[in-house]
């Protein structure tokens, strides 16, 4: 029966299987009034405001080969930043102060691993540890809230709710609620998104770009090829920890609340979400994977909130996260070595034995 | 009249000093290259030849003495900044290219035109074709295929173009062929021979195939322990045959075999 596989539309649905399954499944959900459309807007927007962590970690893991465990404590530090800097009035201001931020996070873990001798794995611990302190000194507390502040999505909401109004002046006192200001906050951190990705895939087609990326598929060429390992680890890492800072940034003014533990776990839903991201999509240019990496935290998002729409227990929550990490990684792992557990099979049950 | 290209005045090395497993791998090593000279190094393993070359190039640090490329002291320089002037190439042939990246993208890394922040100009991607063209490979319309998929010989050869395309100072071959198949090996051989003749290059090139050692290059060099033992070029040179070496190195070696059959007997 091998003629199946080379039945390319069977191969083609073979791919995109995991994709109808879940969304058979979120259709199904919606049905039976498990899900609704404000749910998966929510998951959707949190979802695109995340994946600039994962866009963080396309540069660092995926281009540079450094596994970064610095980023649990630089989202933190964007949220700190990000907040303090909307509750004293510049929500604006909070966009630089964070990619400042996030570099001297990124830089002081390149520096440990590169001038000081300290293991990358180790560097990235040490980092995220002290930030621990450094968040809660920035926020001045373990918590941080903005309710009855200006943020950059609600500026936006109430530029778009204006908008809205002004077409109807002649109109009755009873006004419509405007799409757009429905999805205000989905169109903020798309713009962010679309943004960062353009960078990206930009400035990963410079020398610089192309240099960072052979120091993680090749240290030992790049040596001998006159670039300097040292500065281009500490650029990849600076602009990565800019990325998840402004990530964290963008977060607390979407939610305008939150602790110290905000970034916790954010290194493995990122790294999840990359991992899923490259199931569906594997190669191609640098924009194409990147969009591939935020459907793949969105997806996450969404069997998050399918998970919390099933009503678990809440103390059970962090073990459902980890479930899932577990199965987006080791299922395209499975997915590879299916022919083979299938071929063991068939030889161990007297199958036919293929010369 | 040609003047020095390299000068490596009394250099030693030792690993691991002071402990049990302490190698003295340079031995008051000294060594003048003229520009344009093509020198083969031989000499049985574990006698330097490779230690020679990461000490010219910066791998490490020497213990003692001094190395001038083209007048500058570079003794103290770190690696990567003699990479601006050292072209290398290794007997893995996946060292030298990076895998994940494509043919295009490994050239334009290695060439270096432009600023740090500009992509891959119209011209570059051109000139690289034709370079690549030049290799008679076929591999000019595999410009973006990843590295990884093309075979040894495939990525030697490139690797000795990226490592020429902007001509270096010196360039280091340390056994660059004896990874490739005999007709892998001949081309990029022949490549070698096209290259360095027409930049006029200053080449070293470590090899164990002794014919090769006698039909290429200017001057032939014999290492052992540390030390060179032998060195041959011009008229003197022109007349020796492979038998001549396997003689002078069955000598250099035999000197160390009967020191053993001394020891065990």
């Amino acid at each position: 029966m091998s003629l199946k596989s080379d039945n390319k539309y069977l191969k083609t649905l073979g791919k995109i299987s995991p994709i109808l399954i879940l969304l058979v499944v979120i259709i199904l959900l919606h049905l039976f009034g498990v899900l609704s459309w404000n749910r998966d807007q929510a998951a959707i927007e949190v979802g695109l405001i995340n994946s600039l962590v994962v866009l963080a970690l396309f540069l660092s893991y995926t281009m540079l080969n450094i596994c970064d465990l610095s980023t649990d404590g630089c989202y933190t530090l964007g949220v700190a930043v990000g907040g303090v800097m909307a509750a004293s009035g510049h929500p604006y201001l909070a966009i630089p102060a964070a990619l400042l931020a996030g570099a001297l996070s990124g830089l002081v873990t390149a520096v440990l691993q590169t001038k000081m001798g300290v293991n990358s794995l180790l560097s990235g611990i040490i980092v995220n540890t002290g930030l621990y302190s450094v968040n809660i000194v920035i926020m001045g507390k373990s918590t941080i809230n903005i309710f009855r502040n200006e943020t950059i999505f609600s500026i936006v909401r109430r530029v778009f709710g204006e908008k809205a109004r002004m077409g109807f002046e002649n109109a009755f006192e009873r006004m419509p609620k405007s799409p757009f200001v429905q999805y205000s906050a989905l169109i903020v951190a798309g713009a962010f998104v679309i943004i960062v990705i353009t960078f990206l895939s930009f400035f990963l087609r410079t020398k610089l770009g192309l240099a960072i990326h052979a120091t993680g598929d090749n240290p030992e060429m790049v040596r001998s090829s006159s670039i300097n390992p040292v500065m281009t680890i500490i650029t990849g890492l600076c602009i990565s920890g800019s990325m998840t800072a402004l990530s964290g940034c963008l977060f607390i003014q979407y939610t305008n609340s939150a602790d110290i533990n905000v970034g916790g776990g954010m290194v493995t839903m990122a790294l999840a979400s990359l991992l899923i991201g490259g199931v569906f999509i594997s190669e191609g240019s640098i924009a194409v994977r990147c969009l591939g990496a935020v459907l793949g935290t969105i997806i996450f998002r969404l069997i998050y909130a399918i998970a919390l729409a099933l009503k678990i227990d809440t103390n059970l929550l962090k073990l459902v996260y980890s479930l899932i990490v577990v199965i987006a990684i080791s299922t395209p792992y499975f997915k590879k070595q299916l022919p083979m557990i299938k071929r063991r099979l068939k030889h161990r049950n007297g199958g036919e034995v293929r010369g | 009249m040609a003047d020095t290209m390299l000068n490596i005045n009394n250099i030693s090395k030792t690993f691991n000093p002071g402990t049990a497993t302490a190698k003295l791998a340079l031995d008051n090593l000294s060594l003048n290259v003229k520009s344009g000279d093509f020198i083969t190094v031989i000499g049985a393993n574990g006698a330097g030849k490779s230690t020679l070359f990461n000490a010219i190039a910066g791998t490490f640090i020497t213990d003692t003495g001094s190395v001038l490329l083209d007048g500058k002291d570079i003794t103290l320089m770190p690696e990567h900044k003699r990479a601006k002037k050292i072209g290398r190439l290794f007997q893995d042939p996946m060292k030298g290219t990076a895998p994940g990246m494509t043919v295009e993208e490994n050239l334009a890394l290695a060439c270096g035109h432009g600023g740090w922040l500009s992509g891959v100009s119209a011209d570059d991607k051109k000139l690289f074709r034709e370079k690549i063209a030049c290799l008679d490979m076929g591999l000019e319309d595999r410009m973006q295929s990843p590295m990884g998929l093309l075979s040894g010989g495939q990525r030697q050869a490139i690797t000795l173009l990226m490592a020429t395309i902007n001509p270096p100072k010196l360039l280091l071959l340390d056994e660059h062929t004896a990874a490739l198949d005999p007709a892998t090996a001949e081309k990029v051989i022949n490549l070698t021979k096209t290259i360095v003749s027409e930049n006029n290059l200053t080449c070293l090139m470590i090899t164990h195939n002794m014919q090769s050692a006698l039909d290429l290059g200017t001057r032939t060099i014999m290492m052992d322990k540390g030390k060179i033992i032998f060195d041959t070029s011009g008229e003197e040179r022109s007349k020796l045959t492979v038998s001549d070496l396997l003689v002078a190195f069955k000598n250099a070696a035999g000197t160390t075999l009967d020191n053993d059959r001394m020891l065990l007997d």
